[in-house]
């Protein structure tokens, strides 16, 4: 059927429905629209009230108390703001910010970087680009816990592959490439593992955007003689820019979070070179049981989180609308 | 057609197609050297698992499989002896290591864990998620942009934040170590995705099957179940899939929240231990198995793969 064809077929229905005399479709069983949306969403409204806001509410609480999660029976005092005036001046907490601040930043730059090229040298559509896409997004789909703890293996010194390898091709002795027991080398240990993991993530939120630009534009600067390069810079980058930040968003968000593949793979160590914002709040709230000051951390780090990404989403709908 | 030339013109020529076909597979095959790493190690014995330089080329062996599903003790030879003809491939394998199988590992019960914990959170959540995304979708609800980003925000905590009155919470009500409070816990953090989701599906359906279907006399909620939930079933299913994949590899809330009876598999395969340090072939042997039913699912939904992962935010 032609698009006109089509769009007269919608038009009919629509008067059809509207002409539809509204109360008779309501009446049939006595439930109201209104009443069924109701229905529809409450179980989730309810759930989510439940699992989320109401410990969210609890935590807020704790956050201004000495509670201790192991030792139920303790008389809880109230301590005012001095849980989050300790935190802020805590030097500890500082650097575990920082550290998690350079994960997100390294992680984010070698995954746009990469992935971003990746999508655009598959844009091309060689010969099998639909199975090897397949291949390289298998990393992603599985659990960081599991594949980061594997990951030690693949690290270990003496007996692993990835010190083989990296022997092999510098000649440096294995037993020097100690990933994960050497201060300098453990933070880019979990950044090679998650850029492994989350390239594919990007790159194929890149390929999305890539896939959206359309090709007349292309035909157009053609015509204009706009020299391959010239093409690249005003109108491929600019255009897929919106998914780029994207995936910066969503890998952002994530990173900031990040706590299992950390926990699995140097659980922190060595000393406090990888110690993430996550990990302290585990060591904290898990180890120390300083239930109150760990919530008031917590909360901390949940208003951090998001006012970064409503600052950052404003910052992505200006280039959208550009 | 004039267009088709004009494309000619600007498709890259056959040699750059070439360059950027080579460069991807070569970071596909690198990319997929770890997992296929943990492949042939789960099929090594432990000693040829820790050899250097690494063995590319070894008798494949059992031995890792079964340390995975057993539980052994070490005997003398000569008790060895005494025993009659061994019962198994493992039993036979494990003897030549001087032991006795002594029973069955927890790796099948964290396993059975897993299969519960993610197909019940899934159902739960994709449940929900239809629900409220087709009363988003179709009435009007008073605030449901608020409402909306009120449950998209839910994942911006981190899962430990959360863990923290979570742990306290559950354990007042006699939930914690429980397969149903992680089941509860798991669809509240997948019904986000869910509803994000099932709402762009059911947008895209037009509100006319449902007004005809009213029209011949049907109520809303017969409309809804015979004109939409079947236009939506792919929509639902590839949903599903991805409640399953988060469900089935999340780790942070499992460790924290569950140690015994309901602990899933996640946390449980970096404790595999064997004697002297981490039994790497059986630890191999549970990371493949439990990436396998994931490997499928990559498999049939790379189509719908985008939608998932931006919330439905990319259009594709």
């Amino acid at each position: 059927m032609t698009e006109a064809g089509l769009t007269m077929l919608n038009r009919t229905a629509d008067s059809v429905a509207r002409s539809t005399p509204e109360p008779l479709a309501r009446k049939v069983r006595g439930i109201s629209d209104k009443g069924l949306a109701w229905l529809f969403i409450s179980p989730t409204i309810l759930l989510l009230l439940a699992i989320n806001i109401f410990p969210l509410f609890w935590a807020i609480y704790l956050s201004f108390t000495n509670y201790r999660a192991n030792r139920p029976g303790e008389v809880v005092k109230n301590l005012g703001l001095a849980n989050y005036r300790r935190i802020l001046g805590d030097q500890d907490i500082w650097i575990a910010m920082q550290t998690t601040a350079h994960f997100v930043f390294w992680t984010i730059l070698l995954q746009t970087v990469i992935g971003f090229t990746l999508a655009w040298l598959i844009d091309r559509k060689f010969r099998g680009h639909a199975f090897w896409t397949t291949i390289i997004l298998v990393p992603m789909m599985l659990s960081p816990a599991v594949v980061g703890n594997f990951w030690r293996f693949l690290y270990e010194p003496q007996i692993g592959l990835f010190a083989y390898v990296v022997s092999f091709f510098t000649g440096i002795a294995p037993t020097n490439v100690q990933m994960l027991s050497n201060v300098e080398l453990a933070p880019w240990a979990i950044v090679i593992v998650d850029t492994w993991m989350w390239t594919p993530y990007v790159m194929l939120i890149c390929l999305a955007g890539l896939r959206s630009i359309p090709e007349y534009i292309y035909e157009a600067a053609e015509v204009d003689r706009a020299s391959n390069w010239r093409q690249f810079w005003s109108i491929t980058l600019p255009m897929a820019l919106p998914f780029i930040m994207l995936a910066v968003l969503f890998r952002g968000i994530e990173n900031f979070k990040m706590f299992d593949m950390v926990n699995l793979l140097t659980g922190g160590g060595p000393g406090s070179t990888t110690e993430v914002a996550s990990i302290t709040l585990k060591r904290q709230a898990f180890e120390s049981w300083r239930t109150g000051y760990s919530s008031a951390f917590a909360i901390i780090l949940f208003v951090a989180v998001f006012g970064l990404a409503n600052i950052y989403v404003k910052a992505l709908n200006k280039v959208k609308q550009r | 057609m004039s267009l088709t030339t004009a494309h000619s013109v600007v498709a890259p020529s056959s040699n750059a197609k070439r360059i950027s076909g080579a460069l991807v597979v070569a970071y596909a095959l690198i990319s997929i050297v770890p997992l296929l790493w943990i492949f042939a190690t789960s099929f090594k014995t432990p000693p040829d698992s820790i050899a250097y330089p690494p063995k590319v080329v070894f008798q494949p062996s059992v031995e890792g499989y079964c340390n995975l599903f057993t539980t052994r003790t070490r005997q003398t030879p000569e008790y060895i002896n005494s025993l009659g003809p061994a019962t198994g491939l493992c039993d036979e394998t494990v003897r030549k290591r001087n032991m006795v199988i002594a029973g069955p590992s927890n790796f099948l019960p964290r396993f059975v864990n897993s299969l519960i914990i993610a197909f019940g959170s899934t159902f739960c959540a994709v449940f929900l998620g239809t629900l409220s995304a087709y009363g988003f979708s179709r009435f009007k609800v008073p605030l449901a942009d608020d409402l909306l980003f009120f449950i998209l925000s839910t994942r911006f905590m981190p899962p430990i934040a959360v863990a923290i009155p979570i742990y306290l919470m559950y354990r007042e009500i006699g939930l914690s170590d429980t397969a149903l409070g992680m089941i509860l816990l798991y669809t509240a953090v997948n019904v986000s995705l869910a509803v994000w989701l099932l709402k762009g599906f059911i947008d895209e359906i037009p509100r006319e099957y449902e007004e005809a279907a009213m029209i011949d006399g049907y109520t809303r909620l017969q409309a809804f179940w015979r004109t939409v939930l079947p236009q939506a079933t792919t929509g639902i299913a590839a949903t599903a899939i991805f409640c399953l994949i988060f469900a089935w590899n999340e780790y942070a809330f499992a460790a924290l929240l569950t140690s015994g009876t309901a602990q899933t598999a996640p946390p449980f395969i970096p404790t595999i231990i064997g004697e002297g340090g981490q039994d790497w072939p059986a630890v191999a042997a549970g990371t493949t198995i439990f990436l396998v039913p994931i490997l499928v699912f990559t498999i049939l939904l790379r189509k719908q793969l985008l939608r998932g992962i931006t919330f439905g935010a990319v259009r594709k």
